[in-house]
């Protein structure tokens, strides 16, 4: 899109190396273990019990999704990486996840956007990766898949009911999507077209807007970072660094 | 299966007796149903003196599994087995079509609506049908919270995936 103005990540330090397919596994491993910590923040927070449950259930489908994907990753990768060292072992740069999904929660509507967001993204994903020749990511895949279509009843059903809400509800909403708009060139990769299409057919029902604003920002498929995943894998790796080894 | 066959890299299915010590684990979250009633035990089979047990998560993050593969070591042992492997397979991924005809009807007399077609979910109590969904997110990642429209009770769905 000729039209958007993205700010490219700093140059001089090296993008992590990876061969392609350990790449793909990695990032998209990343996308669902960031996004499964953020939603686990909400846990006994949320606004209501079943909303605390369904978003309980989403974190850990993202958490399950992410240990396969780990998994194979160093089954692929074959020097005997195991998915605690994926996700508790490597550093802020050393992961690929998209910028949008480690945006904090923020409020229940700035949490609700950035899942629909990120859902109606893995929706596309998923889909094309359950074709893969690869037969366990595409095993992966084809059961990510079916979580996804239930993650995504969810988000855009309450991006729509906050949406076309109240005053209040639908000021917060639109301030989510004005916020985290940003990130959604990055997030929507290779598949721009089909993933506006959803967003705008669910705006148009939800009463919500697409800023205008072309600004965009990206670098996080290459290990740039917005400042909010180093405090992230602060909490969430803290344990295993503090005492290397430990099981329980 | 009838009688054991080759399958894969010189592996020999065991027939009968394995598999069915391993099928006796029950899910720790639904314990009316098996693992074989819920098709998540895909295989037994003997490589060398080993004996290998795979099975599928049913949900991506089912909290369940690492029991399940404990569950199934315990009986591995008390059957006198003690050199065995429990292998996870994703592909090709668990659907709710691969529960049994028994393990359904398990399901319903456990109070828990088996996976349908959405309209045609039957209260588990008074087997009227059109519950209404009250969270598509229930006590566990695989089921819904419905209430029966006729008697008014609520109860869980196992949600078709």
């Amino acid at each position: 899109m000729s039209d958007r103005i993205i700010s490219r990540p700093p140059q001089g330090t090296p993008a992590v190396e990876l061969d392609p397919v350990l790449r793909l596994l990695v990032s998209h491993g990343d996308d669902n273990m960031v996004i499964a910590h953020r939603l686990g923040e909400w846990i006994s927070n949320a606004p209501e019990l079943e909303i605390d449950i369904a978003i309980g259930n989403i974190a850990l489908d993202h958490l399950g999704v992410a240990r396969a994907l780990y998994t194979h990753a160093g089954d692929v990768e074959g020097r005997g990486r195991t998915e605690d060292d994926f996700a508790m072992r490597r550093t802020e740069r050393e992961f690929l996840n998209l910028l949008m999904v480690e945006q904090p929660n923020g409020d229940f509507a700035h949490t609700i956007v950035r899942q629909f967001f990120f859902d109606v993204y893995q929706r596309l994903l998923w889909a094309d990766l359950s074709r893969s020749g690869d037969e366990t990511l595409a095993g992966i895949a084809a059961k990510a898949a079916k979580e996804s279509a239930y993650h995504h009843e969810f988000s855009s059903g309450w991006l729509v009911r906050l949406g076309d809400g109240t005053e209040e509800s639908h000021r917060r909403t639109q301030d989510a999507v004005s916020s985290l708009w940003r990130f959604t060139a990055e997030l929507s990769e290779p598949y721009s077209a089909a993933w506006r299409q959803t967003v705008d057919a669910f705006f148009e029902e939800a009463n919500l807007t697409a800023p205008a604003d072309p600004y965009q920002r990206t670098g996080g498929r290459d290990g740039y970072h917005t400042e909010h995943l180093g405090l992230l894998l602060a909490e969430m790796q803290w344990m295993d660094r503090t005492y290397p080894g430990l099981e329980w | 299966m009838d009688g054991p066959h080759l399958s894969g890299a010189g592996m020999v299915s065991v027939a009968t007796d394995l598999r069915s010590v391993v099928a006796t684990v029950v899910d720790p979250e639904i314990p009316v149903l098996t693992i074989d009633d819920l098709g998540i035990l895909r295989s037994v089979e003997m490589d060398g003196d080993r004996a290998v047990v795979t099975i599928t998560p049913t949900y991506s993050g089912c909290p369940a599994m690492r029991q399940i593969e404990d569950d199934i070591a315990s009986a591995l042992v008390r059957a006198g087995v003690d050199d065995f492997d429990i292998r996870m397979t994703h592909h090709p991924a668990w659907s709710t079509d691969w529960i049994s005809e028994e393990g359904r009807g398990k399901l319903a007399a456990f109070g828990i609506a088996p996976p349908s077609p959405e309209p045609e979910i039957l209260c588990p109590r008074c087997e009227a049908d059109h519950p209404r969904m009250v969270a598509r997110f229930g006590a566990t990642a695989c089921k819904a919270l419905m209430v029966c429209g006729s008697c008014g009770e609520p109860f869980d769905y196992f949600k078709r995936f």
